[in-house]
């Protein structure tokens, strides 16, 4: 078991916080390369000796899954990095990913009591620490897989949802297959999220790992176009249904000029950057606006947002302009993107947003007419509605506008099975615990659910679904 | 890895191909489309499904090359392989029994208008298929073209085939001539649909343009395929692709498809030059794909 920290309690807490080694901002505002570098062993051993054990630890109590954080940095104090990730994978299967996007300083990081008076425990990067040293040292053991049920589960989407499910199904001895609509694998991951944040050959790892355990995966299979949720359960015989489609439909902000060339939806900019690479132009064919010496605005405030005006920049933007209709304070996106940002020159209009795009002649953008905005009464989500200021328009220059406001679900399973509840948006109704939805045998869970959260929900929740999925397989019972 | 079973040149740059894809075989529709993935490296393109046969699992595509990634499909032959192939996609087209019904279709929109034919025929409408063509080497898809129709033009910009004119000609000179029309379909060049879309409109001719916008994904994420129909945005993906004419934004359509040019020029300059290398790339990668899925199977 884990040694015990041999340093006194007094001394422990005036270590400073270790910070992440980061690329230059001058360097990596140029390249796709990951911005993060990790924690060497001694700096990780370091960061370990900081956590006090608190009895009643509150950073677990803020980690949406619970993972045991006390028990993992002990077993790194003590040097024992493959247990350390171990426990780690007892309540995440995805650690190496979420140790890089989970946005510490509201989940983990916010509760632990070193935060109180000075910086929390590195929770994340002790993390992505573990699952780097346990990925790279080759000797990543396959769990257990129990004898075959001879029951067989579908799980259409492949992002942290269903990947999670996928590993945990499989370990029970059931037949998994995956169905992706894309022909990569991974959902947002590997669509949405830049390589500089999260590096691709992290979640191909990922899938290789599940592909090794016995999971089977089929790109290309529009669920809802090219086979129905009823085909899959009674021509391909799968007793149970897993839906994690994720909610990737893009909202466009409805403002006059929205069609002219130029303005993307942040899906498609990322997807056209991400997925089809079109950052390598002389060897990917997929084009993406050109951005070199150009100006460039992204419009939200959340992670997307924050991706893509970091990705314009990457493109050689000559302004990269982040516009954002409420206040810095009322940002979603994660704390270290925000800062990464500042770094990379991204400039910030808050409490800004746009009314119109104006364009030429020959439709193409040219300036993206804005009004200036102030926080009034908080609305449904607590935070302070912002409110037009009157005679407040101006003008911003801008080639490319990128809409990063949000998105909804995707639909084309809802439309395509007639006896599946969903919200007035859309959304699939199921039980927060068991995922179960309305029509028997079919789960739910992840973003199609919860509409867009984050990594670790979809994951969570992709968990819970295995474990209610294995229980109605084997109890027959609904 | 999706095998070609068939491949032959129907016209000038046009050819067919006959393609194992078994669960879009199943599922297809008159006016459902595909989309396709060559290499590794290579976009993803939408093409229209012609016809399916789902006992053999195969599904047919008919190819016009006019860039990059057209032109390097259109080298390949039957055994060659494609990388990635995702659908049906898109609304099938409404068959309804109308009557009347006029389709006019010019070049590659003859064979993507096929299929919806003979269903609006089968449904029991008079089906009146105009084609048009730029000259008599043009015209593709002849003896399919009057089988799916009860009555059919041919159109050339010469005259060297059928009659001399515009496939608007012919249809101005059928309402002329007081024929009652209940129906039009139109596919072809956006110039050609929003022609069409002119002489109907004001007559209240129920009129269906398929829109050829620029697709990524084509399950509705992106919103890149966007079209203005009055003032509102619809994603020609999962909306359309076939959408009512008298609301369609003509020049909008065609300001936005025009956003890649300069790149695609350049891509197919590129693709000219090199074209042996690249086929014979392109063979030599889809053949280890090939290696590896099967490594995968039995590994
Ligand atoms: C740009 C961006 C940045 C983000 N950054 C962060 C971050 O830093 N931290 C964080 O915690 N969260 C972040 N998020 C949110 C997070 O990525 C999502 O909450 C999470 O991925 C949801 O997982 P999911 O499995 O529910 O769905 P998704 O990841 O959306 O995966 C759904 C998959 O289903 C497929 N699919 C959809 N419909 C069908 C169908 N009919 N048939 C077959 N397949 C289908 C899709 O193609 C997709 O691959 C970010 C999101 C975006 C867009
Ligand atoms: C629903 C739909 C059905 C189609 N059916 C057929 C068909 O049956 N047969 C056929 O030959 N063509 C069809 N097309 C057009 C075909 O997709 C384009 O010709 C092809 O994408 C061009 O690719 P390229 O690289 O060869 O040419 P590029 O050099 O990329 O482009 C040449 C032209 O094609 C258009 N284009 C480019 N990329 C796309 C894209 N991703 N999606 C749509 N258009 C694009 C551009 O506006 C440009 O003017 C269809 C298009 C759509 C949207
Ligand atoms: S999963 Fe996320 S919230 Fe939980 S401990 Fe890890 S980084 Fe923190
Ligand atoms: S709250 Fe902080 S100090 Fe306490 S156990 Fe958790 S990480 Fe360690
Ligand atoms: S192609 Fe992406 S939404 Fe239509």
């Amino acid at each position: 078991m884990a040694e015990k920290n041999a340093l006194p309690l007094k001394d422990r807490m005036k270590i400073a916080r270790i910070p992440m080694p980061e690329l230059d901002p001058s360097v990596r505002s140029r390249n796709f390369e990951e911005v993060n570098q990790g924690l060497e062993t001694a700096a990780a051993l370091t960061e370990a000796t900081r956590c006090i054990a608190c009895a009643k630890p509150g950073c677990v109590v803020h980690c949406p899954v619970g993972v045991k954080i006390r028990d993992v940095v002990a077993l790194i104090y003590a040097g024992d990095y493959l247990a350390a990730a171990k426990k780690l994978r007892e309540d995440n299967s995805l650690p190496a990913i979420t140790g890089r996007v989970c946005p510490q300083e509201n989940q983990c990081e916010g509760g632990c009591i070193l935060g109180k008076k000075g910086a929390p425990v590195a929770i994340g990067n002790l993390e992505r620490f573990v699952a780097d040293f346990e990925r790279t040292s080759g000797q990543l053991g396959l769990p257990a897989i129990a004898p075959s049920t001879g029951k067989s589960v579908a799980i259409v989407g492949s992002g942290p949802a269903g990947l999670s499910a996928a590993g945990d199904l499989i370990q029970k001895g059931h037949r998994v297959r995956v169905f992706e609509a894309l022909h990569e694998l991974g959902g947002v991951l590997i669509y949405g999220i830049p390589e500089f944040r999260l590096p691709k050959s992290i979640v191909k790892g990922e899938v290789d790992n599940l592909r090794r355990m016995g999971v089977e995966f089929e790109t290309n299979v529009v669920v809802g176009k090219s086979v129905t949720i009823d085909e899959l359960m009674q021509n391909e015989k799968f007793d149970a249904v897993f839906v994690a489609t994720g909610a990737g439909l893009p909202r466009f902000l409805g403002v006059p000029g929205e069609h002219f060339n130029g303005v993307y939806s942040a899906n498609e900019f990322l997807t056209r950057i991400n997925l089809m690479r079109a950052y390598q132009p002389s060897e990917y064919d997929e084009p993406v606006y050109d951005c070199r010496d150009r100006d460039v605005i992204v419009v939200g405030g959340g992670n997307t947002a924050m991706d893509a005006v970091r990705t314009a920049r990457r493109l050689g933007a000559r302004t990269a302009t982040l516009v954002y209709r409420r206040s810095a304070a009322e940002m979603p996106a994660r704390a270290e993107e925000v800062k990464h940002a500042r770094q990379e020159g991204i400039e910030f209009h808050m409490l800004t947003n746009p009314i119109e795009f104006l364009g030429d002649e020959k439709g193409w953008l040219t300036d993206a007419r804005c009004m200036k905005m102030k926080l009034g009464e908080p609305d449904q989500s607590g935070r302070r509605s912002p409110v037009e200021i009157k005679g407040s328009e101006f003008v911003l220059p801008a080639n490319v506008v990128i809409i990063g406001v949000g998105t909804t679900a995707n639909p084309l399973i809802q439309s395509s099975t007639p006896d599946l509840n969903t919200t007035p948006r859309n959304y699939i109704v199921a039980d927060p615990e068991t995922t179960r939805t309305s029509k028997r045998g079919v789960f739910a869970g992840g973003d199609i659910v919860t509409g867009g959260a984050t990594v670790i929900l979809a994951m969570g929740a992709g968990r819970k679904a295995a474990a209610s999925i294995h229980s109605y397989l084997t109890s027959g019972l609904w | 890895m999706y095998k070609i079973v068939e491949a032959r040149n129907v016209g000038l740059n046009i050819k067919q191909f006959v393609i194992e894809a078994p669960r879009i075989a199943a599922r297809q529709k008159p006016g459902q489309f595909l989309i396709l993935r060559l290499h590794d490296k290579g976009e993803r393109i939408p093409l229209t499904i012609k016809a399916s046969d789902p006992v053999a699992g195969t599904v047919t595509i008919v190819v016009q090359a006019i860039g990059k990634t057209t032109s390097l499909l259109n080298c390949l032959e039957a055994g060659d392989c494609i990388l990635d192939i995702v659908g049906p996609l898109g609304h099938p087209s409404e068959i309804e029994t109308y009557g009347t019904a006029v389709i006019l279709a010019g070049s590659v929109g003859t064979a993507m208008a096929l299929p919806t034919a003979n269903a609006l025929k089968q449904a029991g409408n008079h089906v009146v298929f105009i084609e048009g063509a730029r000259n008599k080497e043009m015209v593709v898809f002849e003896d399919e073209v009057r089988q799916a129709s009860n009555e059919t033009y041919i159109m050339t910009d010469d005259g060297s085939y059928g009659e001399q004119g515009l496939v608007t000609k012919k249809l101005s000179e059928l309402i002329a001539s007081g024929r009652k029309i209940d129906f039009v379909l139109a596919v072809g060049p956006v110039p050609m649909m929003r022609a069409v879309a002119q002489v109907t409109a004001p007559l209240k001719i129920k009129t269906m343009v398929s829109l050829n916008s620029i697709m990524v994904d084509g399950t509705g994420m992106c919103g890149g395929c966007r079209v203005l129909l009055g003032n509102k945005s619809k994603f020609a993906c999962v909306d359309g692709p076939e959408f009512d004419a008298s609301l369609v934004n003509f020049e909008v359509l065609m300001q936005r498809n025009a956003m890649y040019r300069d790149k695609e020029c350049e891509s197919l300059k590129q693709f000219v030059q090199n074209k042996h290398k690249e086929v014979a790339q392109l063979r030599a990668e889809l053949a280890a794909a090939e290696a590896m899925a099967k490594g995968e199977l039995h590994g």
